[in-house]
């Protein structure tokens, strides 16, 4: 089954730590300018917006490799990047429609979530308000669902 | 040099120049960062006669080496100078997510020195540093300057700046960044403009390294565990923010109110935090790196004020409400709007306009001087004066000197409620022994973060203590003003201290130094940082006579609440807290303290 991670942008207050657990295990340092997650702080708004790579079922960056550095691979749905084939030409950046995957000049190769490997994502580990899970493709959903339906039920007259 | 930059910028203002310099690694050992290595960089260069607004006067911002990076709150700088409210030392630490950007741009610290003939302000970007110039952005309030700044320099700048109140050198104005996070008491912003510097934006797209990554990550696991499961940091700061202790202090008939007449407030609960949040609260918000999440992001709306922000925090509530006698809080919270925009001190600024309403209640300032009436609990009033202040202008020259210069004024000193100058904070130190030997002792003035004795005496952290007790606070104040040296020169936010303590902030220095700070290094590293800053602080003439506390708190009694009748016995603690300090009795650290400290 895909996982996901899932991110609930009402539960997040913009400390940007996910940007710092992200680059400090995969680039070795605190550096939100190497970060896979991205954490925007709208103060006017009073929003903050996290986003990253979806997993995509048919990924752009994937269909755009020259190389087929780009794989997703199953069972997991994990999007990843084959670091022996990727010649960093930079393609999948122009790609895929979200940014979320960027060269970087120290490697001159491409990079992006990969879910820490299947593990727990490091930036889902250390989420002090859990606006980020990782779920299996259908439970949030069935939350959303079921929140709603719940809102539904509340306002309805008795019989 | 692991998890410092080891590079600092110094800024010389009066010629124009912008130089990097290597951080000196022995005194980055024996003061940490932040609050300590700044203190020391300031007592090197800064003669302690400097008058605070020349130009012989430096500004140091200093972020610690645990700046901008995770586990606990660990997004903050220090702004260090000579304070001129005060005459002391002054340290003013601020969050959000500007100190962080330093450190990614590559910098420990920024050393400010001269004056420059016109305003400018400074821009860096990554090793790409140069002073601009800004006149089109003096005069311009805080959210203004930081909005020009990003679309002149860079989006993801980050901003720290002084608004009008600093440029006109409001002597407790404020240094603001990220738009609502405050460097806020001393007068450090006044500092600021009297060097004709507006701002400081720094893009950094660098990292920081720490010496033992898999140390350090263990050592964030742990505290995050241990500020979750706190209930003040995991719970009560996210929820209610700081504003959750306007009921408890008020309960405790500890809340300073009407220039501290007297210690319960009967509009306490219109102010509360939990009113806060059932009003104007939109949601909680942190700074980088933070668990917690305390800051109130609010929006007034209504017939009578208009405007957005963050706040007020508690001490806003009581410095603008409380004391005040305002009950009113749309305007309380306009005010806090105006200090933030103008950059004040909201402390300071609520401090002094109760002062000179209780100046006017006795016939001391006359209706005509202000052009309209100014008696305790008129929130309208409030707004004006605080917006006055900040312009600096009218019956404002008078409020922008602070408390203490305008009660001295009108021949009534006494009647400002500062230790050496500065406002104490929202609590009685009649209340609150404890808070009333700290406030004394405190090297920047009365203060609540140099050792929060509250955490002790009324939140029962790490153990309850009695408050009306004297017995042991001298001891407890010294643990606690040491320990928090070291918090505030590791970049890491104080509110940490109610969940984590020394072992775990011993585990975080090393991994990141690799420098072996064990817990009792780390508080003699804390003494040492405290004897350094009295020291400065003796020899700027600020005598021990003036470990003392207004005359109101030492022999006015509480009228009323669960301390009635108490007053601040501050002769019972004062002398054994030179005892445990190892000064002698006269209150000046001995030749003998000094040495052991590496001081001598």
């Amino acid at each position: 089954m895909q996982k996901l991670i899932r991110i609930e942008p009402e539960k997040c207050v913009g400390c940007k730590t996910c940007e710092l657990a992200c680059s400090f295990k995969n680039a070795g340092e605190f550096a939100p300018s190497k970060t896979r997650i991205y954490n925007e702080v709208f103060l006017e708004e009073a929003k903050f917006i996290t986003v990253t790579c979806m997993q995509c079922d048919e990924p752009w960056c994937e269909k755009a490799c020259p190389k087929a550095a780009i794989s997703k691979e199953m069972p997991s749905g994990i999007v990843y990047v084959d670091e022996h084939r990727c010649v960093g030409c930079r393609t999948c950046v122009s790609a895929c429609p979200f940014g979320m995957i960027k060269y970087l000049p120290e490697t001159g190769k491409v990079d992006k979530c990969n879910l820490c490997n299947n593990d727990t994502p490091e930036c889902v580990a250390f989420c002090p308000t859990a606006c980020l899970t990782l779920d299996e493709e259908d439970k949030p959903l069935r939350q959303k669902i079921l929140r709603f339906v719940n809102t539904m039920k509340d306002g309805q007259m008795e019989a | 040099m692991k998890g410092w930059n080891g590079k600092l910028l110094r800024v010389d203002l009066s010629a124009g120049t912008c130089s990097v310099e290597a951080l000196n690694g022995q005194w980055a050992k024996e003061f940490l960062g932040g609050r300590g290595l700044a203190s020391k960089y300031l007592v090197e260069e800064v003669s302690p006669e400097t008058d605070p607004l020349s130009p012989d006067n430096k500004l140091i911002m200093a972020t610690g080496p645990l700046t901008g990076t995770y586990g606990a709150a660990n997004g903050r700088y220090m702004a260090v100078t000579k304070s001129p409210l005060t005459g002391t030392i002054a340290s003013s630490n601020s969050g959000g997510y500007f100190p962080s950007e330093l450190r990614y741009a590559g910098y420990d610290m920024i050393i400010f020195e001269g004056r420059s003939e016109h305003p400018v302000y400074l821009q860096i970007h990554n090793n790409k540093v140069q002073l601009v110039a800004a006149l089109h952005l003096w005069g311009k309030e805080t959210q203004e300057t930081e909005d020009a700044i990003l679309a002149e320099f860079h989006g993801d700048a980050k901003v720290a700046c002084i608004g009008p109140a600093g440029e006109r050198q409001v002597l407790f104005a404020n240094i603001i960044n990220d738009k609502h996070r405050a460097a806020g008491r001393s007068g450090v912003g006044a500092v600021m403009g009297s060097k004709n510097l507006k701002a400081v934006a720094v893009r950094g797209t660098g990292g920081v390294k720490v010496a033992d990554p898999k140390g350090y990550r263990d050592a964030a696991m742990e505290a995050y565990g241990m500020l979750r499961a706190n209930p003040v940091t995991g719970e009560g700061l996210g929820a209610l923010g700081t504003p959750v202790l306007v009921n408890i202090i008020n309960q405790a008939g500890s809340l300073p109110t009407r220039n501290s007449q007297t210690g319960t407030f009967e509009g306490a609960e219109a102010i509360s935090g939990e009113t806060l949040a059932a009003t104007y609260l939109r949601r909680n918000k942190s700074c980088m790196g933070c668990f917690i999440g305390c800051g109130r992001v609010t929006k007034l709306t209504g017939a009578r004020f208009e405007g957005d922000g963050e706040g007020p925090e508690y001490e806003t509530l009581w410095s603008l409400g409380a004391a005040c006698g305002v009950s009113d809080l749309a305007a309380v919270t306009k005010a806090n709007y105006i200090c933030n925009e103008y950059g004040m001190d909201t402390i300071t600024a609520g401090s002094t306009v109760a002062c000179a309403m209780e100046l006017f209640e006795k016939g001391l300032i006359k209706e005509e001087e202000i052009g309209m009436p100014l008696n305790f609990g008129d929130g309208d009033a409030l707004v004006k004066m605080v917006e006055l202040a900040g312009k600096n202008e009218g019956f404002g020259t008078k409020l922008a000197q602070g408390s203490y210069r305008l009660a001295e004024s009108y021949g009534v000193p006494e009647l400002s409620m500062t230790s050496k100058k500065l406002e104490f904070p929202a609590y009685d130190g009649r209340g609150l022994q404890g808070m009333a030997l700290q406030y004394a002792t405190s090297n920047r003035g009365a203060c609540h973060v140099r050792g929060y004795l509250v955490s002790p005496e009324i939140l029962g952290l790490p153990e309850k203590l009695d408050p009306a007790a004297t017995e042991g606070k001298a001891t407890w104040a010294k643990i606690f003003q040491d320990f928090t040296a070291v918090v505030d020169s590791s970049g890491t936010c104080l509110f940490t201290t109610f969940g984590i303590g020394v072992p775990q902030f011993a585990k975080f220095c090393t991994a990141a130094t690799g420098e072996d700070f064990k817990d009792e290094k780390l508080l003699e590293l804390g003494d040492r940082i405290y004897n350094l800053e009295r020291v400065f602080n003796l020899k700027a003439g600020i005598d021990p006579a003036q470990d003392t506390l207004p005359k109101r708190l030492l022999s006015e009694p509480l009228p009323e609440g669960p301390y009635k009748g108490a007053v601040a016995q501050l002769d019972k603690m004062l002398p054994e807290y030179y005892q445990v300090r190892g000064w002698g009795d006269d209150g000046v650290p001995t030749e003998e303290k000094l040495a052991t400290l590496g001081l001598g």
